[in-house]
C-alpha cells in the first residue's frame, strides 16, 4: 500500500472494491470448481470502464491513469485483486498492454488492438512459459519460421493465464533473428486451446498448442531480438503479482490478528501470549517490508528507472519468499480450522502460492540480481 | 535559527571546501588490523578535531555560546558532503556529538553546557555514558547503581557496563539510583562523572571477534558535588530518554551533531560479496543465489527504512514503529552473517597461513553474529515494542510497576 493514495487513487480503489464485492465474495470464490468460468466479459467490461485496462497505456493510445502513474495505480488495482482472491485478467491483459505500447513505433501498429484492449472488448494474454521448463522467457523453443512473408508458428505454450477466454495470444518465439512476440489470434487456424489445473481457485490457465499456424507480418510486436519490450511485460507482472501478494497478507494477518484477540485460552486471548506476540512483530515487520519493496519497484517501474528490473526482482524475490511462512504461520495460529475448506485461508494461501511460483520464483531472480549486479 | 547575519550554505560550503583542501588531511581507506591497541586513534582524532577547532569548522550546529558555530543541519550536511574525501575524527562522533553534548545541550545546566560541549568541540574531552548495568540489560530503569547524598554532594556506589569507548572518555553521563522509595523511573538522577575520579575502576571487554571498545566500571564511594547532577534530582529517565532519542536519531541519519561521514575504526566487517570475491567462488550458482538474496535483504531493509521514516515524519505510524526497523536490520545483518558462512565454504575454518584471511575474518565476524539482535537493545523488546504498542496486544505482566522500587525483587 502506498502510505498516501491521492483522492483520485482512491475514488478509482472504491470503485474496484465495489465491482469485486459485489461479484465476488469469499464464499463465491471458494465454490468455483471444474471448468466453470471464473468471470464473464461482461464484467470484465464494466472493469475496464473503471480503468482496469488503461492504466499502462498513454493518453494518445487511448488509456490513462488517475494519478499519472499508471504503474502505480495498476498496483493499487492489484491490492484490491488480492484482498478479494478476485477472479480476472487484470494481470495478462496489462501485461500485453505494457508490451504493445512498448513496442509502439517500433513494428507493425497494432493501435486498433490497444484501444479494444482498454475498452474491454478484447482479452489477451501472455503466451510465455513452456511445458516442462522454468521461467526462460528469453529462450523460447516455440518456433517462428520465416514464410511467404510471414511466419509459421510451432510449439506448446502453457501455464497461459485465461487461455480459454482470450482472443488474442502475445506468443514468445524464436526466429532466426532472435527472440520475438506474436499477436496471434486464439481462433486461428492450428491453435488448440485445453484447460490447465490450477491451485488458485479463482484463477484459470491453459496449455496452448501451435501446430503450423500461420502469420503475417503484421502479427509481430516489435521487432525480434526485442527484449526489452520482455522485460518491460515481466516488470509489470511482477509488480501485479507483488501489490497482490501484499494485500493478500495484509488481510490474512489481520485475519488472524482479530482471531488472537477473540480466541481464548486459558482464560487469557491468544494475543496475550508473549510467544505469539513475538511471531506477530515479526510478521508485521516483514508485512511493512513487503509493502515498501513492492512500493519502491512500482515506482522504478513506473518511472522506468536504470534501476527499474533489479527493484522488481528485489520484490519478487522478497515478497514471493517471504509471503509463505508468514501465511503459514497464520495458519498454525489459527489451530485446525485454518487447514480447514470451510475457512477462508486456503484462498489467500492459494493466490500466494500461485504469484510465487510464476514470472520467476524467488530463486530466479536471486540469480537475476546476481546477473543485474554483474557479479 | 536563522538570522539575516548567518552565512549561507553555498558561501559556508565553498569556504570549507577551500579550507579543507588546505587543512586536513586525505583519507585512510585502507582496513585497520583485525586486533590493536587504539590509543593513537584517539590521540589523532582530538587533534583533527582541534585542528577543525582552529579552522573554525567544528561544533558547527552547536550554539556560539558553548563554542559552537550555531549553523543549520544544512550547513552540517554542507561540511559533512565537503570533508568526505579527508580524515575526520570520526569516533568522536559517537557518543560524544551526537548524543552526549546534545543531551547536555537540553537537560545540562549553563556550566555544564558551557564547560563540557566547549570541551568536546575543542577537542579537548570526549564524553561517554554510564548506563547498562551487569545485573541486567533491557530493564534499564531497573538500574541498582546508587548515589546517595553527603552533605551538599553525593556518594556513587555500583557498577556499569557496555560502556562504549569510555576508555578513552573523560567525562561520563552516569544514570544511578537516588531514591529507593519511589517506583523504578521516578528515583533516578543524572550525573557528570570524571572518569580518572577516584574510586572509579575502568577494564576494557575483550569481544569473542577481539574488540576491545566496550567497558566496564565500578565505583567505590566516588564523591561527586551537588554540580554534577544532570537535569533534576529524580528526573534522571528524562535525561536518559533525551539520550536514547539522540541515539536513535543518530542511527537514522538525523543527527545535526555529527561531522564527516562513515564509521570509525569498527571491526571491517566482511559481507557476502566481498567473501564470494575472495574466495573465487562467484560463479557458483548456489553462491549466486545467496548473493542474490543478499542483495535482496540490503534493498529491502533500505526501502523500509525509508519508508517507515516517512510514516513516522507524518503520523502515519506511531514512534512504536520504528522497532520494526531495528528488528529488520538485525535479521538483515545476521542474514548476511550467515551467507557469508555459507559462501566462505571450507576457507571458514583455517586462515590462510598464520594470518586469518577473508574465510577467517567471515568465521570472526560469525561470532559476533547475535550482536546485531543485541545491541542497542534486544529484538526481544522490540517485538514487545511492536507487538504490544503498535499491535495493541496486551502488556506482559510487570511486578515492579507502581511498586517502591525497594520493594522489587532481584536476582542475585
Amino acid at each position: 500500500m502506498e502510505l498516501a493514495l491521492s483522492p483520485d487513487q482512491k475514488l478509482f480503489q472504491e470503485s474496484a472494491r465495489g465491482l469485486l464485492e459485489q461479484e465476488y465474495s469469499l464464499d463465491r470464490v471458494r465454490g468455483m470448481e471444474g471448468s466453470e468460468l471464473r468471470w464473464s466479459r461482461d464484467w470484465w467490461r464494466k472493469g475496464a470502464e473503471l480503468g482496469w485496462a488503461a492504466a499502462v497505456v498513454p493518453e494518445e493510445l487511448g488509456g490513462g491513469s488517475v494519478s499519472g502513474e499508471g504503474v502505480r495505480d495498476l498496483a493499487v488495482l492489484a491490492e484490491e485483486l488480492g484482498a478479494g482472491v478476485a477472479p480476472g485478467p487484470v494481470l495478462p491483459v496489462n501485461v500485453v498492454l505494457a508490451g504493445l505500447v512498448a513496442a509502439h513505433g517500433r513494428g507493425p501498429d497494432h493501435g486498433e488492438r490497444i484501444e479494444a484492449l482498454v475498452a474491454g472488448e478484447t482479452i489477451a494474454t501472455w503466451a510465455v512459459y513452456e511445458p516442462g521448463r522454468e521461467w526462460t522467457p528469453a529462450d523460447p523453443r516455440l518456433t517462428a519460421a520465416p514464410a511467404d512473408g510471414g511466419y509459421v508458428l510451432d510449439g506448446v505454450k502453457d501455464r497461459v493465464q485465461d487461455a480459454g477466454q482470450a482472443d488474442l495470444l502475445l506468443v514468445t518465439a524464436k526466429t532466426p533473428d532472435g527472440v520475438a512476440q506474436f499477436l496471434v489470434p486464439a481462433a486461428a487456424a492450428g491453435v488448440t486451446i485445453s484447460e490447465q489445473w490450477t491451485v488458485d481457485l479463482s484463477r484459470s490457465f491453459g496449455e496452448v498448442r501451435f501446430d503450423g499456424v500461420r502469420v503475417d507480418a503484421g502479427a509481430l510486436v516489435g521487432a525480434p531480438g526485442a527484449d526489452e519490450i520482455i522485460e518491460r511485460q515481466l516488470q509489470i507482472a511482477l509488480v501485479v503479482q507483488c501489490a497482490e501478494v501484499c494485500a493478500v497478507l495484509d488481510r490474512a494477518f489481520a485475519m488472524t490478528t482479530r482471531w488472537a484477540f477473540d480466541r481464548y485460552s486459558f482464560g487469557r486471548p491468544l494475543a496475550s501470549y508473549q510467544a505469539l506476540k513475538h511471531r506477530f512483530a515479526d510478521m508485521r515487520t516483514w508485512l511493512e517490508a513487503c509493502h515498501a519493496t513492492t512500493q519502491a519497484a512500482a515506482a522504478a517501474v513506473q518511472a522506468e528507472a536504470p534501476d527499474a528490473a533489479e527493484l522488481a526482482s528485489v520484490a519478487k524475490s522478497f515478497v514471493g519468499e517471504r509471503s509463505l511462512p508468514i501465511l503459514q504461520d497464520c495458519v498454525q495460529i489459527h489451530g485446525g480450522i485454518g487447514v480447514t475448506w470451510e475457512h477462508d485461508l486456503h484462498l489467500f494461501l492459494r493466490r500466494a502460492v500461485l504469484d510465487q511460483a510464476l514470472y520467476g520464483t524467488p530463486e530466479d531472480h536471486r540469480l537475476r540480481l546476481a546477473d543485474l549486479a554483474s557479479l | 535559527m536563522t538570522d539575516s547575519t548567518m552565512e549561507s550554505v553555498e558561501s559556508f560550503r565553498a569556504r570549507a571546501r577551500a579550507w579543507l583542501a588546505e587543512n586536513m588531511p586525505p583519507r585512510d581507506g585502507s582496513l585497520p588490523p583485525l586486533v590493536e591497541d587504539d590509543a593513537h586513534e584517539w590521540e589523532r582524532a582530538r587533534e583533527l578535531q582541534k585542528i577543525l577547532y582552529a579552522g573554525g569548522f567544528a561544533g558547527i550546529c552547536f550554539p556560539r555560546e558553548y563554542g559552537g558555530l550555531g549553523l543549520t543541519f544544512a550547513h552540517q550536511q554542507a561540511f559533512t558532503e565537503e570533508s568526505d574525501p579527508y580524515e575526520m575524527p570520526l569516533l568522536l562522533n559517537m557518543p560524544t556529538f551526537a548524543i552526549c553534548a546534545p543531551t547536555l545541550l537540553d537537560m545540562g545546566n549553563e556550566e555544564q553546557k558551557r564547560e563540557r560541549i566547549g570541551a568536546a568541540i575543542r577537542g579537548e574531552e570526549v564524553l561517554c555514558q554510564f548506563l547498562s548495568e551487569p545485573s541486567g540489560g533491557s530493564d534499564l530503569a531497573g538500574l541498582i547503581t546508587r548515589a546517595d547524598r553527603d552533605g551538599d554532594g553525593w556518594v556513587l556506589n555500583g557498577a556499569k557496563t557496555w560502556s562504549t569507548s569510555a576508555y578513552a572518555a573523560d567525562w561520563g553521563l552516569c544514570l544511578a539510583r537516588t531514591d529507593w522509595d519511589v517506583p523504578k523511573h521516578r528515583g533516578l538522577t543524572m550525573f557528570l562523572v570524571p572518569t580518572k575520579a577516584p574510586g572509579v575502576t575502568m577494564n576494557r571487554i575483550r569481544m569473542v571477534n577481539g574488540v576491545r571498545e566496550f567497558c566496564e566500571e565500578f565505583f567505590d564511594d566516588v564523591v561527586l558535588p551537588a554540580s554534577a547532577v544532570v537535569g533534576e534530582v529524580g528526573g534522571g529517565w528524562t535525561v536518559a530518554s533525551s539520550q536514547l532519542f539522540h541515539e536513535r536519531n543518530a542511527m537514522g541519519g538525523g543527527s545535526p551533531y555529527i561531522s564527516g561521514r562513515g564509521e570509525a575504526r569498527t571491526m571491517p566487517r566482511v559481507n557476502p560479496l566481498n567473501v564470494a570475491a575472495a574466495s573465487g567462488r562467484s560463479d557458483d550458482p548456489r553462491v549466486r543465489e545467496m548473493l542474490g538474496e543478499y542483495l535482496t535483504l540490503m534493498r529491502v531493509h533500505e526501502q523500509t527504512a525509508e519508508r517507515v521514516t516517512r510514516a513516522l515524519e507524518t503520523g502515519v505510524l506511531p514512534p512504536a514503529a520504528a522497532s520494526m526497523l531495528r528488528l529488520l536490520h538485525a535479521e538483515a545483518t545476521q542474514r548476511g552473517d550467515d551467507l557469508a558462512l555459507r559462501i566462505a565454504g571450507a576457507n571458514a575454518a583455517t586462515g590462510t597461513g598464520p594470518s586469518e584471511g577473508v574465510g577467517g575474518r567471515t568465521a570472526i565476524g560469525y561470532l559476533m553474529r547475535q550482536g546485531g539482535s543485541l545491541g542497542g537493545g534486544s529484538t526481544e523488546m522490540s517485538r514487545n515494542m511492536i507487538s504490544e504498542r503498535l499491535l495493541g496486544m496486551p502488556r506482559e505482566a510487570a511486578p515492579d510497576r507502581d511498586v517502591p522500587f525497594k520493594q522489587v525483587k532481584r536476582g542475585r
